[in-house]
């Protein structure tokens, strides 16, 4: 099937070229990092993950998206989702493949990674967390790649596939626990210690995942013969919106059990986030912009007149993978290092470098995702089933 | 035989590509064995070896690896040499005291090998000598 | 002599294996074979002079320390553990990224937030307090780390392998005392003094204090606690009843950083 990639037009090998390009300038910066050190990050003492943590975070979230595919089609019988549900498992690959890329790139030592596995350590979150994103990494290549082919060759898929795809719903959600847990577990990070972070988490993951595959299934509507069908966007578009109020919401708890409790460390990183701590305000801007986006999208999604209407469900879609981006991909994980252990507030931002490596890392993901729905739309349409 | 022009001149590059630190090395011969003097005036005073029994020539990186796990990991700092005495496992405050040469005793053999260890980026190397 | 070598490579080989794998008993036996070939019939050993079954804590008594005292004892630690005093990294920063310290200065409200209150006796507000590790008794940098890098001495000193660590700076963000710094560049700059004794780091790793297990393990005092003067700092062993440190807790009440948080330090205050 991967010959399929390997045909296409000047378009496509224009986009190719594109990300192609931009993998190599990031790799350029990377080794630049790699020589000097994350002294070229804006990475401080203080603040000690930022931009990349912060998108392992968003990306995790990203992956879920097939499972909001998955888990309709599969175990409920949703007809409606049969033709993307392969596109949610090719996107959960490349985000996957960002997640632990954007890990590597953290790393101060990346060449001994694999301390990782000569040293398993149960007791460490991360450990679990690489355990899982791998393993939906794998469910995902391993179950997306044999459903496509027996459906080029008009077979039903085998058994053992649907127990893997029975196996990869609970691992969605496991990847989003387990890097929820990741921070949810730690003393002394108020910001951080919250029983609802995993909820939290699965929330945003729920409606910016399948945002971002909404928004891919319009394009390719628009630019290729593959359509979705209306029934699909429209139930998806209902999923998002339900996550994205429960998103929205579950906000609402942490600023209530902050700001009703007066505890001054659960309240800080709120303020910080919202008004500004002694000084600092990098992401005042970030967090209104955010809740602004978010309070838009909800209007727009929450009437069925304005949801089904394409004209406004695609700006609100792109509004809300903004919102949530700026609130988890940005500001939720630098957040929580300030004020710092001491009720210091030093600030962070990403450095150029840092941006650009970050861009490389993204442009893979997209390599990937193009690839494989390249592939997938080839399969479906030389079966018959591109078109609605 | 479909393409066999752009076949044939892949197969060509993908040969010379191969081959090329062959190629390149031909008539070269292999560069000799290092067979450095290990003697500094510490040692020759020692007349026979004292403080590890093995071949550390070929087993120096199990040896330090334990070492060092040992002394970081489980408190254990000494241990007997041949001579029965207690050794402190230290690569700069021990093995470097005799083996001074460290361009010696430890660079020329890594440099044929073309390997790297990270050793120096955080222990001391002794200071240079004649 | 033969058949000894191939032993020797046999068993180091399981050995490694044994490590990586998690050593089961019978691992362990060819693991413990290994050793007896590399480190002799008797095995590696501590100092003799290293004291068995302490567990080590400090007593920090902010009446005595004055700015003075504590330049002191912080540039002991510096100088003793090669640490760097990096440059900003941009004139104007406002403060130092790259920044190391194993122990140094803050006032009170930052060292004991939650603790500071308006009316406190100037004498303990305005004057600033050391800090350092805390050597928690339930440490969460080594609950976090992915490789075991940082672990627990069993006497109680949260120590870093730096051979080990891979620089995901996880023990970071679980250290409720910010007490944790990253080589974010060579530590090995032309400022540098080196002290030949102690390594320096490569780039890329965490370090933060570790009680000068260095000097522990021969018997000697941590190195800021040698250079008091007047009784700043009181270290010793928690296990025996009638060492001073446990003379000291018994008769002054004493305070610890952010107990709420259940680390259990082993660096108590009397203020």
């Amino acid at each position: 099937m991967l010959e399929k990639a390997l045909t296409g037009d000047s378009k496509y090998w224009g986009w190719i070229g594109f990300l192609l390009l931009l993998i190599a300038v990031g790799f350029g910066a990377y080794l630049r990092q790699f020589n000097e050190g994350l002294t070229l990050t804006g990475l401080s003492r203080d603040v000690s993950w930022g931009f990349y943590i912060a998108q392992l975070t968003y990306l995790v979230g990203v992956a879920a998206s097939g499972v909001m595919l998955v888990m309709p089609y599969y175990l409920h019988d949703h007809k409606a989702f049969g033709k993307i549900t392969i596109l949610g498992e090719f996107m959960a690959v490349g985000a996957i493949t960002m997640c632990l890329l954007f890990v590597l790139v953290d790393l101060g030592q990346p060449m001994r990674m694999m301390n990782m596995i000569i040293f398993p350590t149960p007791n460490s979150v991360l450990f679990w967390d690489m355990v899982v994103l791998n393993t939906y990494m794998f469910l995902n290549i391993i179950i997306g790649w044999t459903v496509l082919q027996n459906e080029r060759k008009g077979i039903h898929y085998q058994k053992w596939v649907k127990v893997l795809i029975y196996l990869s719903i609970p691992f969605a959600v496991s990847i989003h626990t387990v890097t929820a847990f990741l921070y949810a577990g730690l003393p002394g990070r108020h910001f951080w210690l919250t029983a609802i972070m995993a909820p939290r988490f699965l929330a945003g993951a729920f409606c910016a995942g399948p945002a971002i595959l909404l928004l891919i299934v319009f394009f390719l509507r628009r630019f290729t013969s593959f359509d979705a069908g209306d029934k699909a966007i429209k139930s998806l578009a209902v999923i998002i919106t339900y996550a994205m109020i429960l998103n929205v919401f579950f906000l609402l708890l942490e600023l209530f059990t902050a700001f009703y409790s007066q505890v001054p460390g659960h309240m800080h990183a709120l303020i910080y986030l919202f008004a500004g701590l002694h000084g600092g305000h990098a992401l005042v801007p970030v967090m209104w912009a955010s809740v602004i986006l978010a309070v838009i999208v909800l209007i727009l999604l929450i009437p069925p007149k304005f949801r089904n209407n394409y004209n406004l469900l695609i700006p609100a879609l792109i509004m809300l993978v903004l919102s949530t981006w700026l609130e988890k991909g940005v500001a939720l994980v630098v957040a929580g290092f300030i004020p710092n252990p001491l009720e210091h507030v030093n600030e962070y931002a990403p450095t150029l470098n840092e941006l650009v490596i970050s861009v490389g890392v993204y442009a893979v993901g997209a390599l990937i995702v193009t690839v494989l729905y390249k592939i997938a739309i080839g399969v479906k349409a030389e079966v018959g089933d591109a078109a609605h | 035989m479909y393409d066999s022009g752009k076949i044939i001149t892949g197969l060509v590059i993908f040969v010379a590509l191969f081959a090329s630190p062959f190629i390149l090395n031909v008539g070269g011969g292999a560069p000799a064995v290092p067979q450095p003097s290990l003697d500094t005036p510490a040692i020759k005073s020692m007349g026979n070896p004292v403080c590890v029994r093995e071949n550390m020539q070929s087993n120096h990186m199990q040896v330090l690896d334990l070492w060092r796990d040992s002394v970081v990991r489980d408190s254990n700092h000494t241990a007997p040499g041949i001579d029965g005495q207690l050794y402190e496992m230290s690569l700069s405050n021990t093995c470097m005291e005799c083996h001074s040469n460290k361009a010696e005793f430890c660079d020329r053999c890594h440099t044929y090998a073309a390997v790297d260890p990270f050793c120096w980026d955080c222990h001391i190397e002794p200071p240079k000598e004649g | 002599m033969k058949s000894d070598r191939r032993h020797f490579l046999k068993a180091a080989g399981v050995a490694t294996i044994g490590v990586a794998a998690g050593a089961t008993a019978a691992e362990a036996n060819l693991l413990d074979s290994a050793k007896e070939l590399l480190l002799g019939p008797k095995g590696a050993a501590p100092y003799p002079e290293a004291k068995k079954n302490a567990r080590w804590a400090m007593v920090v008594d902010t009446r005595k320390l004055t700015a003075e005292s504590m330049e002191k004892m912080i540039h002991a630690c510096n100088h003793a553990h090669n640490i760097p005093l990096h440059p900003l990294r941009k004139k104007g920063d406002k403060y130092n990224k790259d920044e190391i310290k194993w122990i140094w200065e803050e006032e009170f409200e930052n060292a004991f937030p939650g603790q500071m209150n308006e009316h406190l006796p100037p004498k303990v507000t305005q004057n600033e307090v050391l800090v350092l590790c805390n050597q928690c008794e339930n440490p969460a940098c080594v609950r976090v780390c992915p490789t075991k890098a940082t672990f627990q001495r069993d006497d109680g000193i949260v120590i870093m392998d730096f051979h080990r660590c891979i620089g995901c700076r996880f023990c970071m963000a679980a250290c409720p005392y910010g007490s944790r710094s990253f080589n974010f560049k060579d530590p090995r700059i032309a400022s540098l003094e080196i002290n030949p004794e102690f390594p320096t780091r490569m780039k890329g790793v965490v370090e933060k204090c570790n009680f000068c297990a260095e000097q522990l393990d021969k018997g000697l005092q941590p190195h800021c606690v040698e250079a008091c003067e007047n009784g700043e700092l009181v270290f010793g062993d928690m296990n025996d009843p009638e060492s001073e440190i446990r003379k000291v807790l018994r008769n002054n009440y004493t305070i610890r950083r952010k107990p709420e948080v259940g680390t259990q330090p082993q660096v108590y205050y009397i203020v």
